[in-house]
Parts: structure tokens; sequence; C-alpha cells
């Protein structure tokens, strides 16, 4: 009887929560590091178990579900699909990497700083896990609420401002989104309790007229770009990135921008696909110009921060881009992407934190020569770095490679113009790597220490996993074969 | 003895093997130790080839299926090797060379620290793996990843002494302009997967073959060669993307022999003549090609006559020989290219390391106004240098004679335009190298006393594979002896015959009257003859002179101003877009507008509070007012 | 007697009360035409109370008062609100040794 309670999605979702809501009332600061990263661990494990525990994709393969407002037709469901199971993983990865990434790291009111990380990685494991509309919804916001009080009270200098725009922008978004949620909900179908139904095999069967979508899907379509962010809803990230303490940008840019990516493939393609054909050359162009937009700027960053800001920009347009072309290669490539830019922006914002740590600094401007005195630090950001701009062997070369593909069978032209982005990424990186390490050591650079055995240890595993996927990609695309394959039975 | 067919995946795990004990070893190990692993994994590999040779000149070839990279609904690439007569060949050329660079590198660099040293070979391991995989690659994913491979490698090598900054930019400007190429590369595969949904060459070049099944239209088939030779200009340098080539000169002197002139540029040349099915499908990509290589060399040709630069002359003539060979794919002499390949790397090789000889003699001078008379000092690295030059300039019986002989022969029965301009060349070649030779070797020094007093003949790391390769130079030539020399004396063509079986049927070959390729010969023989020894003559009582070049010796000297251009073009337009782009439309357009939302709610509230007067008679008037109004529109509108 | 007679003299005790909140300064007289809105309103409601069963109270006893209910209500409500009022007013005097309403824009400080 317990069994049908507690399952692997609900355990995924509480060990953070409850784990998270613990950490308020831990008095010392070593044991709320501790704590969080052994609740991070545990669901880890948990989401390791996972991948295990089931080898059927299909979406009622750990499908749960009790009524939770039974006389509105809201019900608190879970399941892990393929897609699912990868972005729980990279949650659950993600956390583990930032905690001991930043274990050196103090913070005023630790308790606190930990406690909301723990809550926010329940938000996110909520959404990734969620099959009920207004459950989605639900931890959608409960994802955004940590981190607003992370960023506005541990960040930089301008963060009030940085902070209010990111959540004012964001919580425009979702409110898009809610009132989308409501009238699709209204058109649904009736259940014995009640008239009409949140559930996610409801929405997926909801019928709306052409002219219908055509507004819903602006209507989440916005609230996911602004998520992810796609061009031009993207002038909160940087300026987010920049004020935020490092362990929440990574935490944003390796899993939450993963929300509107997944957000486009759990619920708005399946929802409206007459919308997504009738749009999709609008989004394409969109995100492609962003694509090049953001990498032209990544250019001109002085700020490493920003830099990386903008190189994520350019990387998430790319993966929208790709989910609308809705051809299966596309999607495949997206899939494997969305896993591997979170573990390499994870690994760049670790290698700046460093840097910022040891120095003080994260202007390029003033660094330079940094390869003499670290070498270590070097190689594996020379690793992470050659992953982001996609070289073969490394993990982004294969989605790149497909996503590519993919667009290529949609428009040539447009993938010319996306290709571009190929060469820019190398200028901008390059040029980084050229101005941070190499060269002559200034006087403040001369002083860097080469990093410790723990941080060797987190860049080494990440090293390891950018090589493992780019050298044997095979595992995820069997994970996430049926998703793919479903969601592209409605656009056959 | 079949089964070394099974373990080819040793050739490249070898020195992958190699650069992981180099590369996670580098603080502890000894500077012998590194280097004896370093040249030990590639001489294993090295022989491993030759084992691989001989069955394939027995007749079997093979492909072998490892995993599967990429297998999902769309797409399935498989980690597959090749072997064949093409790849096998470039097994040899690429362990066999990459062998005597490496045990050349042990004393050339053995200036370094043990760390540097080892971090060195450890990338040059990594670039023999790379360099392996692209040419045993089953299909054009694993090619890629090889592909991408040395240029990454070139890349960290180029930049190897990375505190000098113009180093770095180098590095920088090759890997980037290989990323270009890179990306007509990557076009090319997605139009290929788009149109027959595999990427393997097998099943590609048979379904082209197949006239019924083709799913290629010309179009299709002229677009993706196109595509594909953008790659090939990128990595082998080709106009317009040659310019990185001489820059890449920073490196040291050895990774110039070996990648940027015996194997990584000639990538290009590899990638076509595999893909020689395709490219003979589609005669206006091959006349492209043709007409590319042709500019390339002569283009290349005369600013080597300028340069003072020893390592850049060779790197012109570098970027003036691979034009060659790409007039030879332009024709369709497809064994004709891969014989350049072949004697190039051996002499281009030889030239390369002997000039690094020389420099590592003149303690890092590579100024060649400052050489001079170093005949007498350096014997060995003046004889194998001079079989070097002869090889190059096409002189019989040495190997570049064969090879260039070959091409420009077929050039001629394409378009006897091709043959003339090409000549010019191959004149022009005779004279710089000769131009080189006389003014590092001949005539009397000119450098410091201190340098004078420094100068030694190289040790036996570096002298012996200067000997190997020098034989080679010479006698490298000898498998492709022209019909009306030798009957059956072309055994390389012979060999590789399976390879461009298909575009032989294709193409029709025909033959030229003997007294015609006689006379031919004769031509560019000659004419290099007389090329060589004006240019032995007049350089061999050089002076070092103040005056500035003029004319167009000026233009020549500063390689046509194509960098400035380039400059003036693409970088400056670029960083100035990105920096509108950074500063207008981001700043002040978009942000400037999401920030003026933000802007605009925070004025209007404060225009809006002051109705919040605190007067309660406003209040109750307003409350009033609005009752009101509800009234009028409820019962009257 | 007709209903309308009922409505013209609430209506008019509700202007009167509107009138005088609008014009009077004295919190305690302010107070007393509220007061006079609200049985304005209470008058309503009795009245169209006893007509509504008039009209239908044979065949609906239960209807019988209902609205009157309503009365009950709204005298409790502004006993209470009396109650605080005028302790709020009391304060006031306290604070400021006047029951001037123009006075009570303080807050706004």
């Amino acid at each position: 009887m317990f069994g049908n309670y507690i399952t692997i999605p609900h355990l995924l979702i509480f060990i953070p929560l409850i784990a998270g809501l613990l950490n308020f009332f831990i008095k010392s600061e070593a044991g709320a590091k501790l704590w969080s990263l052994l609740a991070a661990f545990a669901t880890l494990g948990i989401s390791i178990l996972s991948l295990v525990y089931s080898k059927n994709n299909d979406l009622s393969g750990l499908t749960f579900n009790y009524e939770w407002l039974k006389f509105i037709g809201a019900s608190f469901s879970v399941s892990l699909d393929g897609v699912g199971r990868l972005l729980t993983l990279l949650t659950a990865v993600s956390f583990p990497l930032i905690f001991i990434a930043t274990y050196k790291n103090s913070y005023k009111n630790p308790a606190s700083f930990y406690g909301l990380m723990l809550l926010a990685q329940a938000g996110l494991m909520g959404v990734f896990l969620a099959s009920d509309a207004l459950l989605f919804y639900f931890f959608w916001e409960l994802a955004l609420i940590p981190v607003y009080f992370l960023c506005s009270i541990w960040g930089g200098e301008k963060r009030i401002q940085a902070t209010f725009k990111f959540f004012i922008y964001t919580f425009a978004g979702s409110l898009l989104m809610l009132i989308g949620i409501i009238y699709t909900y209204l058109q649904t179908a009736a259940t014995p309790f009640s008239d009409h139904s949140f559930a996610i095999t409801a929405f997926h069967s909801v019928l709306v007229s052409p002219a219908q979508q055509n507004w819903l899907f602006w209507l989440f379509f916005i609230a996911f770009a602004i998520k992810m962010p796609v061009f031009p809803f993207h002038t909160w990230q940087p300026d987010t990135y920049e004020q935020s303490p490092t362990a929440v940008t990574m935490l944003l840019s390796g899993v939450m921008v993963k929300m509107g990516l997944f957000g486009l493939i759990r619920w708005l393609l399946p929802m409206f696909p007459q919308a997504v054909m009738k749009f999709d050359t609008i989004v394409i162009i969109l995100s492609i110009t962003g694509v090049i937009y953001a990498s032209l700027i990544a250019i001109k960053q002085d700020d490493l921060k920003r830099f990386a800001a903008y190189s994520s920009i350019a990387h998430i347009g790319l993966m929208c881009a790709a989910i609308f072309t809705t051809k299966t290669i596309a999607l495949e490539g997206v899939m494997i992407q969305m896993f591997s830019h979170g573990i390499n922006i994870i690994g760049l914002w670790i290698v700046i934190e460093l840097i910022e740590r040891n120095l003080g600094v994260r202007k390029i401007s003033q660094l330079g020569g940094i390869a003499h005195k670290a070498p270590v630090l070097t190689i594996m950001l020379v690793v992470i770095a050659l992953a982001n701009i996609a070289l073969p062997l490394t993990n982004a070369f294969v989605g790149e490679f497909m996503m590519f593909s993919g667009l290529f069978q949609y428009n040539i032209w447009i993938t010319v113009f996306a290709g571009l982005s190929i060469i820019l990424a190398a200028v901008y990186t390059l040029n980084m790597i050229q101005k941070v390490f190499y060269g002559e050591a200034n006087t403040l650079t001369a002083t860097i220490k080469e990093i410790s055995l723990n941080e060797k240890l987190v860049l080494g595993l990440i090293v390891v996993m950018i090589f493992f996927a780019g050298v044997y990609p095979q595992p995820f695309f069997d994970l996430t074969k049926n998703t793919v394959s479903t969601l592209l039975t409605r656009f056959k | 003895m079949n089964n070394v067919l099974q373990i080819v995946w040793l050739i490249p795990v070898l020195p992958l093997i190699g650069f992981l004990i180099n590369g996670l070893g580098r603080k502890n190990l000894s500077k012998t130790f590194s280097g004896f692993i370093g040249s030990g994994v590639i001489l294993v590999s090295f022989i491993l080839s030759c084992w691989v040779f001989i069955q394939v000149k027995n007749g079997n070839t093979h492909v072998a299926h490892y995993y599967d990279f990429i297998n999902t609904l769309s797409l399935k690439i498989g980690m597959d090797f090749q072997i064949d007569q093409l790849s096998s060949l470039f097994l040899l050329i690429i362990t066999g060379v990459g062998f005597l660079i490496h045990v050349y590198s042990t004393s050339y660099m053995h200036d370094e620290e043990p760390k540097d040293f080892a971090k060195y070979f450890a990338y040059l391991n990594l670039f023999i793996f790379s360099m392996l995989l692209l040419v045993m690659g089953g299909n054009f994913i694993i090619m890629f990843i090889g592909w991408e491979g040395v240029g990454l490698c070139s890349y960290l090598l180029i930049g190897f002494w990375f505190k000098n900054n113009n180093y770095n930019d180098a590095a920088k400007k090759a890997f980037i302009m290989n990323r270009i190429g890179d990306l007509g590369f990557l076009l090319a595969v997605f139009w290929l997967i788009a149109k027959t949904n595999t990427t393997d060459f097998h099943q590609i070049f048979s379904l082209v073959a197949d006239t019924q099944k083709n799913p290629l239209s010309t179009f299709d088939i002229t677009g993706i060669t196109l595509l594909l030779f953008v790659g090939a200009t990128g990595k082998s340098a080709q106009i317009p993307l040659y310019t990185w080539l001489p820059d890449a000169m920073a490196g040291p002197t050895p990774v110039s022999a070996l990648i940027h002139a015996a194997t990584m540029v000639t990538a290009g040349i590899y990638m076509i003549a595999r893909s020689n099915i395709l490219f003979s499908m589609a005669p206006f990509t091959q006349s492209v090609i043709a007409v590319i290589g042709l500019a390339t060399a002569i283009l290349a040709a005369t600013i080597a006559l300028k340069q003072n630069d020893i390592k850049k002359v060779l790197a012109y003539s570098t970027v003036s020989q691979l034009g060659y060979m790409f007039l030879g794919l332009g024709v369709g002499a497809y064994t004709g290219a891969v014989f350049h390949v072949m004697t190039h790397a051996f002499f281009k090789a030889l030239l390369f390391l002997g000039a690094g000889s020389v420099i590592h003699a003149m303690g890092g001078e590579q100024d060649m106004r400052n050489m001079g008379g170093l005949k007498k000092y350096m014997s060995i690295t003046h004889i194998t240098f001079l079989l070097g030059c002869l090889a190059i300039a096409g002189m019989p019986p040495f190997s570049g004679f064969f090879s260039k002989d070959e091409i420009l022969g077929e050039a001629f029965k394409q378009n006897p335009l091709y043959w003339g301009i090409a000549v010019i060349g191959a004149l022009m070649t005779a004279f710089y190298m000769f131009r080189l030779y006389a003014m590092t070797f001949l005539g009397k020094f000119r450098g410091t006393h201190e340098q004078e007093h420094h100068l030694h003949e190289s040790p036996a790391a570096i002298t012996f594979p200067l000997i190997v390769l020098a034989i080679l130079a010479v006698v490298g030539g000898w498998v492709g002896i022209p019909e009306i020399f030798m009957h059956g004396g072309h055994r390389l063509e012979a060999f590789l015959e399976p390879v461009f079986a298909p575009s032989n049927d294709i193409v029709a070959k025909h033959h030229l009257e003997h007294s015609t390729e006689y006379m031919l010969m004769g031509i560019s023989v000659g004419g290099a003859l007389i090329a060589l020894i004006y240019a032995w003559s007049k350089f061999s009582k050089y002076e070092k002179t103040t005056a500035e070049e003029t004319g167009i010796g000026k233009i020549l000297s500063n390689k046509w101003y194509v960098d400035e251009l380039y400059d003036a073009v693409i970088v400056k337009p670029r960083q100035s877009v990105a920096a509108f782009l950074n500063n207008v439309v981001e700043k002040k357009g978009i942000d400037g507008f999401v920030n003026g939302i933000g802007k605009g709610v925070n004025y209007s509230s404060r225009q809006i509070r002051l109705l919040q007067s605190g007067q309660v008679g406003n209040y109750v008037l307003l409350m009033v007012i609005g009752i009101l109004v509800l009234f009028i529109i409820q019962f009257f509108l | 007697m007709p209903v309308n007679y009922y409505i013209f003299l609430s209506v008019a005790l509700f202007c009167i009360g509107v009138v005088g909140v609008l014009t009077r300064r004295n919190a305690i007289i302010v107070f007393m035409c509220v007061e006079l809105m609200l049985n304005a309103a209470n008058l309503l409601l009795v009245a169209f109370s006893k007509m509504h069963h008039l009209a239908l109270g044979l065949n609906f006893p239960n209807l019988a008062s209902e609205a009157q209910i309503f009365v009950f209500f709204i005298m409790v409500v502004a006993a209470a609100e009396v109650s605080v009022g005028l302790a709020i007013i009391v304060m006031i005097y306290r604070n400021t040794h006047s029951i001037d309403v123009n006075f009570l824009n303080r807050l706004k400080h």
C-alpha cells in the first residue's frame, strides 16, 4: 500500500523539498553544507535508480497520480518518461556538482541559502515530472521563487535591480501561460468528478480550433521563450547571471533554462500542432537570429559571466530552432544537447567561479597568462570550451550535428546562416581562452594558485562526462527514443 | 595472416595511449621517457601500418565496424574504420613520416622543460591519432572527427609557446579559418544525410554509381562537392582560406613539417580522392577545383619569391604545391594528386626538418638574410636539403619530377592553358627554392660572430630523419614511373586502381602522343633548370642591403596585401557589427525597451499617486461620482 | 401604502447623508451622515421585503422576512463600525485636539 504512494517520481520531488525545509533549521554552516550535499546525493541516487528501474520508456511507465483538487479535475500526478528521466538526471547531477564546486564559498546565513537551493531543485524536479497542467504551473512558479530570493539576497552589487527585472519578466511570462492553461482547461472534456480536467492526457487531446490555437500558442510560447531565453526576450539573462552568486547562475543556466525547452516538448508541441506548423518559420528565424546576434555580442563582452551568458543564449536558440523543425533527427539532437549543454555550461561557470574566487576579478581585460601557474585549470577549461564549440568527440558535437542536420532538412538557407555560429563560437571562445589563459601573466594573475583536489575532482568529472557522451552517445538516444517518436506522430 | 585487419583499431589507439601517458604524467616523466613513449607508439603504429599495407596489397580490404556511434530512428552512424588501398597508403605516410618527425623532435625540443616536453609529445601523438581517424574513418562523420581533431592539434601546437601573443593569434587564425572550411564540410554532410540518409562511404558511393537508384540529382552532387571543396580549401590552405598556413609557422619547426606540410594539409586532397566518384560526376566542381588550385599555386609561388623568412618560403611553397595537387584532382588525375601528396610529404618534410636543423644551428634565427655559407658547417643538412630542393623543383629522377609531371600531363589533356600556367608556377618553384638554398648554404656567412661561433652540425636524432627522408625524396617517385619510360612502371596507379575505378569508368581517359609527352616534360624540366641555375648564380653572391623593396617586389613581399584585405573586409566589419549590436541594439534597443516598460510603470504610478491626496472628502466625492457614473451607465446607456 | 413613498423617503435620506459626508468637516457629523445612508438602505430593504411578502407570501410562507434579516446584519455592522470609528476619532482628538477630517491627511506624509 505504501508503495502506491511513495515512488521514484515522488522521491525525486520530496527528498529535496523536505531536506530543503529542514535545512532552514540547521544552525552551523558546515552542517547546512553537509546536509544539502547529502540530500543532493540521495536525489542523484534515486535518479540513477530511475534509469535502471524500468526499461519501459513510455509515458505510462512510471505514472502515479492521486486526486488533489478533485472538484476542478486537478490531481497530483507525476510521471517519468524518457525526456523526464534525462532532465531529472541532469538536475540531480548538477546539484552535487554545484555544491562541491562552491563548497569553499561561505555565504551569510548558509542555512537559508542551501535550503532555498534545495527548494529550487524540488521545483525543477516537479516541472520535469508533472503530468498535470496545474501541477506543472505550480512547480514552474515554485522553481522561480527560491531563485528570486537567492539572487536578491546573496547577489552582487546591482542585485535588486537585476533580480527584479528577472522576476517580473519571467513572472509576466508565467501569467500568460496561466491564462493559456485556464483557457485550454475550459476546453477539455469532462471527467467523472468535474466538468474539465487538468490532466496531461486531457490537454494533449484537447479540441481547440485553429484560430484559438493561434493565440494560445503565443501565450505558451512567450512564457517558454522568456525562460529559455529566445531573442528578443533574453535581456534579463546577462544581468541576472552577472549579479547572481555563481552557484545560482549555474543552477539557472545549467538546468533552469531547460524548463523552457522542456515546456515546448512536453506541452506546447503536442497541444497545438497546427499552430506549431503555422508559426514554425517565425520561431526558427527568431531563434537563429538570436543565435548569431548573441554570438556576435559575446565577442564584445569583457565580463566572463556575461560572456558565458551570451554563449548560452546562442546555444539555447539553436535548440529552440531545432525543436520547431519537428524533424526526428533534430529532436533527437535536442535531447542529448539539453543534457550536454547543462554539463558544459556548469563546467564553464565553475572555472569562472574558481578564477573569481582566486583573483577577485572576472574582467577579461584584467586577466591573462593563467596557464603558467594553473595548468590543470587551463586544461580543464580548454576541454570545456572545446565542448562549448562542439568539437567532435565532445558531448556537444553529436547534438549540434543532429540539430543542424534537421535544420538543413527544414531549410538550407537558414542552416547556412545558422552555421555562421559555428565559426563565431570558435571566434569568441578562442578569444576568451587567449586573453584569459595565454600570454604573459600580469601582476595580478601571477598570484593565482593551482586548483585544489576537490575542484580537480569536480572538473575532472565534468570532463569525463563530456568525453563519455561524446564518444558513446547511444545511451542518451535510447533513453529518449520513444519520447521523440510519440511526439512526432502528431506532426505526420 | 588476415588477422592484422582485425586489430587495425590499434593503429590509432596506440598514439592515443601515448597521448594519455604523456599528457597525464607530464609532471613526473623524464624527457627521455616521454620522448621514448611518444616515438615508440608511433613506431608500433607504423609497423602495424606496414603489415596492413602488405595485406591490402594482397587484396584484402576491410571495413571494421566497432560500435554504433549514433543509432537512432533517423540516422545510423557506426564507428567504422575503412582499410583499403587509399587509406593504407596514407597510414604509411602518416605513421612513417610521423615517426621520423617524432624522433627529430626528441632532439629539436630538448631545451624545453620536462613538462612542456611531455606536453609537446602528447599533442603530437594526439595529432597522429586524429589524422589516423581522418584517413581510416569509414564514413564522413568519423572522418570529420579526425578532420576537426587535426585542426585542434594544429591550434594547440601553433600556440605551443603560448606566452607569445603573436603565436596565439596565429593559432587562433588557423583554427577559425579551418572552421570556415569545416562549415562547408558539415553542410555537405547534412545535404548527404538529407538526400541519402547515410554518411557511409560505401553506401553513398554505391548509391551514386547506380544510375537507377541514384537519389542525388546533378544539382545535389554539384552542391555537395562544392561544399566539400570549401572544407578542403580550409584544411588544405587554398584560396581564399590559405592565409593561416604561413602564419602557422609560429609553431615549432617539426610541427610545421608534420602538420603543415606532410599530413594535415593534405587532408583535403585525401577527402576529395576518397569521394572521387562524387567529384567525377560534377564537372563544374572539377573545373572550380582546377582553377582554384592553379590560382593558389601561382599566387603562393609569387609570394614565395620575395619572402626572407626561411619557414615562410617553405610555407608558401607548401600552399603552392597543394595547389598543384588540387589542380590534379580538378583534372581528374586522382592518382597523380595522391602521388604528389606522397612525394610532397617526403621532400617537404625533409625541407622543413632541414630548415629546422638550420634554425637550430643559428640559435633560433629564421631570416635568410642573416644566413649564408652554412654548407661548410653542416654537411649532412646541406646535402639532404639540396636533394629536397631538387625533388621539389621537379628534376628527374627525383621524386617530385614524377608526381608533378603526371599532374601537368593530365592538366594538358584537359586544357593546355592549365598546363601553361602550371609550368610557369613550376619555374617559380625552382627559382624560389634555389634562392632559398643559395641564400642559406652558399656564399659567405652574414650573421653575427656569436652565431658563427655557435654553428654546428645537428645531432644524430636530427640528421637520421633527414637522411631517411632524403632517400625517400630521391627514390619515392620511382613507384610511379610513367608508361613511356617503362611499361607497368606506374605501380602506384595499379595499386590505387580499385579506389578510383568508379571514376575512371565515368571519365574517359585519352592518352597523349609519346612525342607530345616528351615535349611537355622537356619544357617543364628545361625551364625549371634554367630558373634553378639563374637563382643559384644570383643568390649565391647575395649581399645584405637595406634598400626597400619597390613596385611589384613590395607587393609580393607584403603577400599581395591579402591579410590586410581580409582584415578590412571581414575582421573589422565583424568587430564593428558586434560593437554596434552590443552597444546600440542590445543596450539601447532591446534592453532599453524592456527597461522602458519598467520605467513607464514607475512613472505612471508616480503620477497616479497624486490622486491619493489624503483628503477624505475627495475620496468620498470620487466615490459618489463613480456611483453616479455607474447609475448613468446602467440606466441610460 | 405604495412602495414608492418608501423609495422616495429612502432616496431623500441617502442624499442627505451623501451631501452631509461631502460637505461637513466634523468627523462626528460625517459619521452620523454615514449612518443615515445605511439606514436609508435599511428602510428600502424592509419596504421591499414587505412588498414581496405581500405578493408571494400566501404561497411561500417561509419567504416572509428573509430580507429583513439583512437589516439586522447591517445594523450589527454599523454598530461595529461606529465603535471602531468613534475609538479612532477619540484617538485623533487626543493627538490633534481636533476632529476635523481635513486634518486626517497625515498618513500621506
